[in-house]
């Protein structure tokens, strides 16, 4: 088996954003980066099939600049075999752009399987996946919470809005990932130092015109500060009094 | 003058109400520049008769693409026939749902017809003719505004930000056919499991009760179930501690990597109000938090926040509430 894992990386989310002086991008000084969490489990999705079939190669490709080779070593730090960096200047907002990059780098690949993560943590857009599978024709299934691959055929659940969705499809196929599939393994140290010697291919990628940009970031408006209203079961009627003739919703 | 089309989901031959929100979303477009709206259902034979309902909230024109085998999701077939349709209706912009279907189709849809996308949209407006919406980034706690530069401009609205709002028109319908064998498509779903009958979804509930780690066990979580009840209108969720222990399905997660939700009310309880799970909730309208530690982040955003044993306080609010609700 030959699968594909697509990977990004993205901000550490806890902390307060600024807004860049350019205005339509967030200050990235002092912001750590990793893995986006939904391609973790995209990358544990992959390498638990090579768990049980060790003769499976697992590539993975993310693309940005050359800081995104520290991300690609740390999934082959948790196994992966060999990564690709599709070298650009910036990653641009408009998901179509970089999947038809993504796609170009995977069509000849005779990948089984090519695996993303559901949404990325900073652009949360959730369009790339689905799209380099329209683009390679291949079967497409997103938001999967369970998988399994028996032979050609796949079967996979998927989370739908008070429910699940339990969908079969042939391979090879393009899947994303959501939360609940797996959890995802921290890199051991020798897989630390295995990595190191595992090979990682830069290919400058030139990205076609986006058509959908930001123009501009702000901070969402601040929630008014928090009012602890009381203690202990005594505050319950005040609680009610205000969410009938206050918040008006009870 | 702006055409839109808008993708009305159905589930079991019924209109999401995220369906209604996308034809709201349509006719505010739309209506800015005398433009018409279509709207889109795709379902079993008799879904046809849902056009009204279209009609009621601003539909011109109703495209029925009715098959045996839409009773359940049908991405390949449903796709196919959507991206034919709005690359032959001349739209300015599309509208789709950002639901499971929404945000598994809506990517389909835009590559076929070579244009980007932009998901989990809270407004869209159209300036000297180009389409700039809301769009939150980096969980939630930036706002990024967004151009569209292509036609048709496809975007997919979040649940709970467009009102449904009566606004009649025509509606009159007009039949798709699919485009080739709907059994031919490679992915298929043999069977959808639901919830429960009367469960309502945590995107569309107007009150949502939320349990953490602060119940200690699944065998607590009786009370938030009771509260959920007791306001009558709510849905129950959890935050991601809660639902990697398996106290509660995933499907039930709030948060970052769980569901975005902005309902009328939430109460958190037993919830210290991790980052993760604060990017899930932070826009809902009313924040109530019950939590014994007074210094948990979750009280920097309740609106109203009471500090104690939860063990003692939800009881004696399930009481308050049934009583308030009984009175009227």
């Amino acid at each position: 088996m030959k699968i594909a894992v697509c990977i990004k990386r993205v901000p550490d989310m806890d902390v307060r954003f600024k807004i860049a002086a350019i205005g339509n991008a967030v200050d990235e000084v002092g912001l750590k980066f990793d893995m986006n969490d939904f391609d973790s489990w995209a990358v544990e999705a992959a390498l638990q099939i090579k768990d049980k079939d060790p003769a499976t190669e697992v590539v993975v490709v993310s693309l940005g600049t050359d800081a995104v080779q520290e991300t690609i070593r740390k999934a082959l730090a948790m196994g992966a075999d060999r990564g690709v960096e599709l070298k650009s200047a910036q990653i641009p907002f408009d998901g179509f752009v970089i999947a038809k990059a993504i796609a170009a780098e995977l069509k000849d690949g005779g990948f089984d399987l090519i695996l993303f993560g559901k949404q990325s943590a900073d652009s949360s857009n959730g369009v790339v996946g689905a799209m380099v599978g329209e683009l390679l024709g291949m079967p497409v299934v997103t938001g999967i919470s369970k998988l399994d691959i028996a032979g050609h055929t796949g079967s996979a659940k998927r989370e739908i809005e008070g429910g699940q969705e339990f969908v079969e499809f042939p391979l090879p196929a393009v899947l994303t990932i959501d939360q609940g599939l797996n959890i995802a393994r921290y890199p051991a140290l020798k897989g630390i130092m295995a990595a190191k010697k595992k090979p990682l291919d830069v290919k400058p990628v030139q990205l076609g015109e986006p058509s959908v940009t930001v123009i501009q970031m702000e901070l969402p408006a601040e929630r008014a500060p928090g009012r602890i209203i009381g203690e202990g079961a005594a505050a319950v009627p005040e609680l009610v009094g205000l969410l009938q003739t206050e918040a008006k919703v009870l | 003058m702006a055409n839109v089309f808008a993708f009305a989901e159905t589930r079991n031959g019924e209109l999401r109400k995220i369906g209604l929100e996308a034809v709201t979303a349509a006719r505010a477009v739309a209506g800015a520049t005398g433009g018409q709206v279509d709207a889109f259902i795709a379902g079993a034979p008799g879904v046809v008769s849902l056009s009204s309902q279209l009609a009621k909230y601003g539909a011109d024109t109703v495209i029925v693409a009715e098959h045996a085998g839409f009773d359940k999701y049908n991405p390949e077939a449903i796709a196919a026939i959507v991206a034919d349709r709005v690359r032959a209706g001349g739209y300015r912009v599309a509208i789709f749902p950002t639901s499971a279907l929404g945000s598994d189709l809506a990517p389909r849809v835009a590559a076929k017809l070579g244009v980007g996308l932009v998901t989990d949209v809270t407004a869209i407006t159209l300036q000297d003719g180009a389409v700039i919406v809301k769009h939150p980034v980096n969980i939630g706690k930036v706002l990024a505004t967004v151009k569209l530069a292509a036609t048709p401009a496809l975007v997919a609205i979040r649940a709970n930000m467009f009102t449904p709002v009566d606004k009649p028109h025509a509606g009159t319908v007009e039949r798709a056919e699919p485009i080739g064998d709907p059994a031919a498509s490679r992915v298929v779903v043999k069977e959808v499991k639901m919830g429960g009958g009367t469960k309502l979804d945590l995107g569309e509930a107007p009150v949502i009760v939320s349990g953490g780690r602060g119940l200690k066990g699944p065998e607590n979580f009786h009370l938030i179930e009771e509260l959920a009840a007791a306001f009558g209108n709510a849905a129950v969720g959890a935050t991601r501690v809660v639902t990697d222990e398996g106290w509660r399905p995933h499907s039930d997660q709030i948060g970052q990597t769980g569901r975005l939700v902005s309902p009328q009310l939430y109460v958190a309880v037993g919830i210290s109000g991790a980052i993760q799970h604060l990017a899930g909730m932070r826009t809902s309208k009313t924040i109530v938090a019950i939590n014994k530690d007074k210094e948990a982040p979750i009280f920097k955003i309740a609106d109203y926040g009471i500090v104690g044993d939860l063990f003692e306080i939800v009881p004696a609010l399930i009481a308050a509430v049934k009583e308030a609700k009984a009175r009227g």
